[in-house]
């Protein structure tokens, strides 16, 4: 009887550890996406949209969830150097000039990128602010 | 007494009834002036003379010549930006292109949008933005001039603020005002083109103005 309860005790411990983990993180990422969703408002939506539509030929969706998953490594220095490149989205060229937000720090980088990989019909999970220095590492 | 009262509630509603079909109208902006004149009999009257938007020659996104002229009869929105601004004018354009959506097969309407970046907006550059907005069609003029041309005609005659500030982001300071003007070159109402209720304010009273008997 008291093995029983002893074992109990222990499985129950470990479920609610892996809970408490669970929602730490849980936590963490509605931390971020709040956080994101502040920051593309005033920052990103003027160009991109409420619901991540682009305008026009002007500014691309945000909406094509391969080109985002497939380009996760540059879309920190997108955001941070600005971009003028040619790029595939649905099917269709854009090109045209994205500006630098330089005064944006890797954690608001991280936030309002889990925010757009998201959203919009996106479902990219979570990207840390250790990952966005790491990647900014790389940018051409 | 009862029965008056009755009466009296009737009256009230008929001529409610009344003041509602009236024609409702726009109010009329900028400065105004008494102009006295003489009729027929040579008996002086008033008129009231309204500030109106004078004539101008700039070059379009096709770089064709644009005077007052391709305006006449028409009601329009005019606004000020530049083509490489990165933080109001994509809202005011989202917003505008919404009215063009509206208005697209209404030939009584117009829109006009005048670039203050005259290092860089040249016609050429104008037409690709236009191309890429969906909005290179006549009835969208995007017209290039000069400076002094271009910022006289927004702070004296659209009182739409503007500037070339090296501290500012991109370069410029303007005001994001859709400005409606009617077919009597009169300013009838400026709207901020970052708010969508003003912009849907503004479709409402196009309707208005557009109904007007002038
Ligand atoms: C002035 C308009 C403008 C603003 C503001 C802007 N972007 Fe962009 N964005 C663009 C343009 C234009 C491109 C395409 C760049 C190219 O062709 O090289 C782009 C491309 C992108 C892309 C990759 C292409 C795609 O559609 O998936 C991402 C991701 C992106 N922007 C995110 C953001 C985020 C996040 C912000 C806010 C921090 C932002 N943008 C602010 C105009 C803008």
């Amino acid at each position: 009887m008291r093995k029983i309860i002893v074992y109990s005790l222990f499985f129950g411990a470990i479920a609610i550890a892996i809970n408490a983990c669970q929602s730490a993180s849980e936590i963490e990422m509605a931390k971020y996406m709040s956080n994101g969703k502040d920051i593309y408002q005033a920052r990103c939506q003027n160009c991109h949209g409420e619901n991540g539509e682009g305008l026009g030929e002007l500014a691309p969706p945000l909406t094509d969830t391969i080109f985002l998953k497939s380009n996760k490594q540059k879309l920190a220095c997108y955001i941070k150097n600005g971009v003028n490149e040619p790029m595939q989205i649905h099917g269709k060229t854009y090109q045209e000039k994205m500006p630098a937000f330089k005064d944006l720090h890797d954690i608001d980088i991280a936030q309002v990128t889990v925010y757009i990989t998201n959203s919009f019909g996106n479902r990219h999970g979570m990207y840390t602010y250790e990952q966005v220095a790491n990647d900014l590492k790389s940018c051409n | 007494m009862k029965k008056i009262l009755g009466y009296a509630a009737i009256a009230g509603f008929i001529a409610l009834g009344a003041s509602c079909t009236q024609e409702k109208k726009l109010p009329i902006y900028g400065d105004r002036e008494a102009k006295i004149t003489k009729d027929a009999n040579g008996n002086e009257k008033i008129d009231t003379v309204y500030k109106t938007i004078p004539n101008f020659k700039f070059l379009n996104q096709d770089s064709i010549e644009v005077t007052q002229d391709a305006f006449k009869n028409k009601v329009y929105v005019a606004d000020f930006f530049f083509t490489s601004c990165s933080t109001i004018c994509p809202i005011m354009h989202r917003n505008m292109k919404t009215i063009f959506d509206k208005y697209k097969d209404n030939r009584d309407v117009m829109f006009l949008s005048h670039t203050i970046d005259f290092k860089y907006d040249k016609p050429s550059v104008l037409k690709k933005y236009a191309q890429k907005l969906g909005a290179d069609v006549p009835q969208w003029q995007f017209l290039y001039g000069s400076k002094e041309e271009v910022y006289k005609l927004a702070e004296k005659d659209y009182l739409v603020a503007v500037q070339e500030d090296s501290s500012a982001t991109d370069g410029y300071i303007h005001q994001g005002w859709l400005v409606l003007i009617d077919k009597h070159k009169r300013i009838r109402g400026a709207y901020d083109g970052t708010k969508t209720e003003e912009v849907e304010k503004l479709k409402t009273d196009m309707d208005i103005l557009l109904a007007e008997k002038d």
